[in-house]
């Protein structure tokens, strides 16, 4: 374990930007804390902090100046990895052949600063997904291969947090070249760091550092353990692909259905949802054609639609869908749950329905019909 | 006798999965009403590439779109891509439009296949509904091109009307043959059909069969198999016995679109051809 | 003279009937025959028989004005024809016809319900199986109601 001063940080932003990469980490824009460009650390959200709980996002006045000290906003980090749009290829027609033209996907050098622990676990999974089964996304491979990750140990647990449920943080274990975790103490603000690779040991070693003291890495250590008991959320894992797959019928997701508005806010801020749809299009003169790919979301009719009409037409299955994929089908399709507890999708529903509540209420009632089938049986 | 669907290797000869390939239309042949027969070899440049029974690949028409579609010729002809193709959307319309010399894109070929290695040594039963006949028709070339190494073979296959029946006249030709038994029934159909009329799961029950050394293979729309599935295991076929062939949505037949998910399996690359057992839970099942 | 019951026996409509029963019922049996083309029945007639086939296939049709006769399903050997003996009116409600050379056993029905009536065992046993054949015929009826090979929107 090493230490780097506060002021340090701006020595780490250049011997990145030396090394070509593209800084992208969290900024405060529109009331929220995103990720986006960063030009120099002023542009970290200093001295912010966020409040969250169902439905529910505030931006806060901090009474000091960490520049990591909310939980996590709107914005994932797969909006770079695996972008929002982008173009597949373009053809051009020829008589009655046409040539298709290849993208070159652009080898990016991006460098995220300040991604938490259940991020990473949300790159891992995207990483099973597109690198690691049948075949490669040769969109995600271009901008994932020489990814720098600057992560940051969360010093507090958002309202709607439950990555301890998930075992997916609040301390970095894996997946990232350097990790942080920021210390204001009095008059000193510092970060411990850990180096998770050679490269960033070798970054490391452009910055002003020491190695830190037995007393600051017990700091450091406090400092996750305290946010690890801060947990806005808990999520009840034990059985829980069991429980769901008993359950595909349960009234409950009439009851979820009932205030859902399958608007899919839930898919798009989810750090782990990837899905994705085509769309052909052409130019006026019909002579040039190309494809797009979109994020997509499993809350819309057309996601399900085969000829003749969609598989999942009422908002109760569309839920259902989801949720049973993120917590169940999942761990049978990718070894994971899809689920890291960042929390994302109980804070920007619009109806504030929250992924935790929902599984409890389902659990509850199977607890309650036992309970009661054994009164029965004593009766 | 434990039966597996066969998972396919993946093309490394072909590196972006998602970039079509061209192939040329060398023949159009019309079929029952809005449906046809495309014959493609491979544009110039492009090489042909091998495929098994039960497997599909994407087409897509210049500017309109691509969907999925079975391949339904001989996998003993990889040189002459086969599909059969009903008009039921945008593209599958554009696609009855081609003629002979039109180019269109091709990915593929995707997805598992029709246990035809495991099911040598047994007798093999195929129930075809409608327009599943043709991702059928593979499997059974592969299945009669070394009859010898099956026991019975036998084809079961219902339509809507006897103007519906698909490949009429090599059905004839099979019907023909000593070594296979072929069944054809509609779901109604004039007094000048000399056939059967009835559902193709009471064809089952007319044909005698040893549940522990029989393998089914069913394709056909979603009802038809819920019904097909039923009656066999009825009859006594375990669920490890039986092969359905899935359809969901489809945009990128890699597993990264999410689209085709049918509870926990990717119809692109775990099916479509899958093990019964491996989705019986869920077959049935309102709004999977 | 020799009797039919080993061959109603051997019909899987009576498949392990107690022999006691197919001793009675076989009194109301007798071997029939049709040339193909031939009327097995007719829309509106009386219902006096029911047939278990052996040999051959039977169409059993109806009669559209603008469409001409439609054949609703084929039957053939192992299959039972009719079962509009067994509940009044007694009266056809479709045509039946050879299209094939057909061999048969028809039953009596008037003699069966008499039977019936008389040992209810043995009404429990036939009503029993026919209420089996109705149920699949049922079944499949729904499925052609759901017109699966359609092109549906």
């Amino acid at each position: 374990m090493h230490v780097i001063e506060r002021d340090a940080l701006t020595a780490l932003f250049v011997a990145l930007r030396q090394r070509a990469f593209r800084l992208l980490g969290p900024t405060v824009r529109d009331g929220a804390i995103v990720y986006d460009e960063l030009a120099s650390p002023a542009d970290l959200p200093q001295g912010w902090t966020d409040t969250q709980d169902g439905g529910t996002y505030r931006l806060v006045r901090r009474n000091d100046a960490a520049l990591f000290g909310y939980a996590v906003g709107p914005h994932s980090w797969k909006q770079f990895l695996h972008p929002p749009t982008v173009r597949l290829w373009q053809a051009q027609r020829d008589g009655q052949s046409f040539h298709i033209r290849a993208e070159q996907p652009e080898q990016a050098r991006f460098a995220f600063i300040g991604v938490r622990s259940c991020e990473l676990h949300a790159i891992a999974i995207h990483d099973r997904i597109f690198l690691h089964d049948a075949y490669v996304d040769p969109v995600y491979r271009a901008r994932r291969e020489n990814l720098f990750i600057v992560a940051v140990n969360c010093g507090q647990a958002g309202g709607t947090c439950f990555c301890v449920s998930m075992h997916t943080g609040p301390k970095v274990t894996q997946g990232f070249d350097l990790a942080l975790t920021e210390l204001l103490t009095g008059e000193r603000h510092y970060f411990v760091v850990e180096t998770g690779t050679a490269r960033g040991a070798e970054v490391l070693q452009d910055i002003p550092h020491r190695a830190a003291t037995a007393a600051e890495e017990e700091a450091a250590a406090a400092v996750v353990a305290r946010t690890a008991t801060q947990m806005g959320r808990t999520l009840h894992t034990a059985g829980l692909q069991e429980l769901l797959y008993r359950n595909i019928e349960h009234p409950r997701w009439d009851e979820v259905a009932s205030r859902c508005l399958t608007c899919g806010n839930c898919t798009m801020v989810c750090p782990t949802c990837f899905c994705t749809t085509v769309t052909d299009t052409t130019d006026l003169t019909g002579a040039h054609a190309e494809r797009w790919r979109q994020w997509d979301s499993c809350f819309t009719t057309d996601f399900s639609y085969i000829h003749g009409g969609s598989v999942r037409t009422s908002a109760r299955s569309r839920y259902r869908h989801w949720l049973m994929h993120k917590l169940a089908t999942w761990i049978d399709q990718f070894g994971t749950s899809g689920c890291v507890g960042c929390g994302r999708c109980i804070t920007w529903c619009p109806v504030a329905i929250d992924i935790t509540a929902e599984v409890d209420a389902i659990r509850t009632s199977e607890h309650r019909a036992a309970a009661e089938g054994k009164n029965d049986a004593n009766a | 006798m434990v039966y597996t669907p066969e998972q396919q290797p993946v093309d490394t000869a072909f590196p972006d999965p998602m970039l079509p390939r061209l192939y040329r239309v060398e023949q159009v042949r019309r079929e029952i009403r809005a449906t046809c027969t495309l014959a493609l070899v491979p544009d110039n440049g492009t090489t042909a590439f091998s495929f098994a029974p039960g497997q599909f690949t994407m087409l897509y028409v210049f500017g309109i779109g691509e969907i999925p579609i079975s391949i339904s010729g001989d996998p003993a002809q990889p040189h002459l891509l086969v599909h059969t193709v009903r008009a039921v959307g945008p593209v599958s319309q554009a696609l009855q439009q081609l003629k002979r010399g039109d180019v269109i894109g091709v990915r593929g070929p995707f997805g598992s296949s029709w246990p035809i290695e495991d099911a040598k040594g047994s007798d093999v039963i195929l129930v075809a509904g409608g327009l599943g006949l043709a991702p059928l028709r593979p499997a059974l070339y592969a299945l009669l091109s070394q009859r010898e190494q099956y026991g019975r073979l036998c084809l079961l296959y219902g339509a809507r009307t006897p103007q519906d029946v698909l490949y009429a006249r090599e059905l004839a030709r099979w019907r023909g043959r000593f070594d296979l038994d072929v069944y054809v029934t509609v779901d109604s159909a004039s007094t000048a059909w000399r056939g059967q009329v009835g559902v193709v799961t009471a064809l089952l029950a007319k044909i005698p069969f040893d549940p522990a050394n029989t393998v089914a293979l069913v394709c056909g729309p979603e009802v038809m198999m819920r019904f097909t599935t039923r009656e066999l295991q009825e009859r006594g076929l375990s669920a490890v016995h039986i092969f359905v062939s899935m359809e969901r949505n489809m945009k990128c037949a890699l597993g990264f679109c999410g689209h085709c998910q049918f509870g926990p399996t990717f119809v692109c690359k775990d099916g479509p051809v899958l093990r019964y057992d491996r989705i019986q839970s869920w077959f049935g099942k309102r709004e999977i | 003279m020799q009797t039919l019951e080993p061959i109603l026996a051997a019909h899987p409509f009576f498949q392990n009937l107690d022999p006691r029963h197919l001793h009675l019922i076989v009194s109301c049996a007798s071997n029939v025959r049709f040339e193909a083309g031939q009327f097995i029945f007719r829309e509106g007639e009386a219902a006096n028989h029911f047939y278990l086939l052996r040999h051959g296939t039977v169409q059993l049709e109806i009669f559209v004005p603008e469409r001409g006769p439609l054949v609703i399903q084929t039957l053939g050997e192992g299959d039972v024809l009719g079962w509009s003996w067994l509940f009044p009116p007694y009266r056809w409600h479709f045509d039946a016809r050879a299209a094939t050379l057909v061999r048969a056993i028809a039953l009596d029905g008037q003699c069966l319900r008499t039977k019936c009536e008389e040992d209810h065992d043995l009404g429990y046993q036939l009503v029993k199986r026919f209420a089996h054949v109705i149920m699949q015929r049922l079944q499949a009826t729904r499925l052609q109601l759901l017109d699966v090979y359609g092109v549906h929107s």
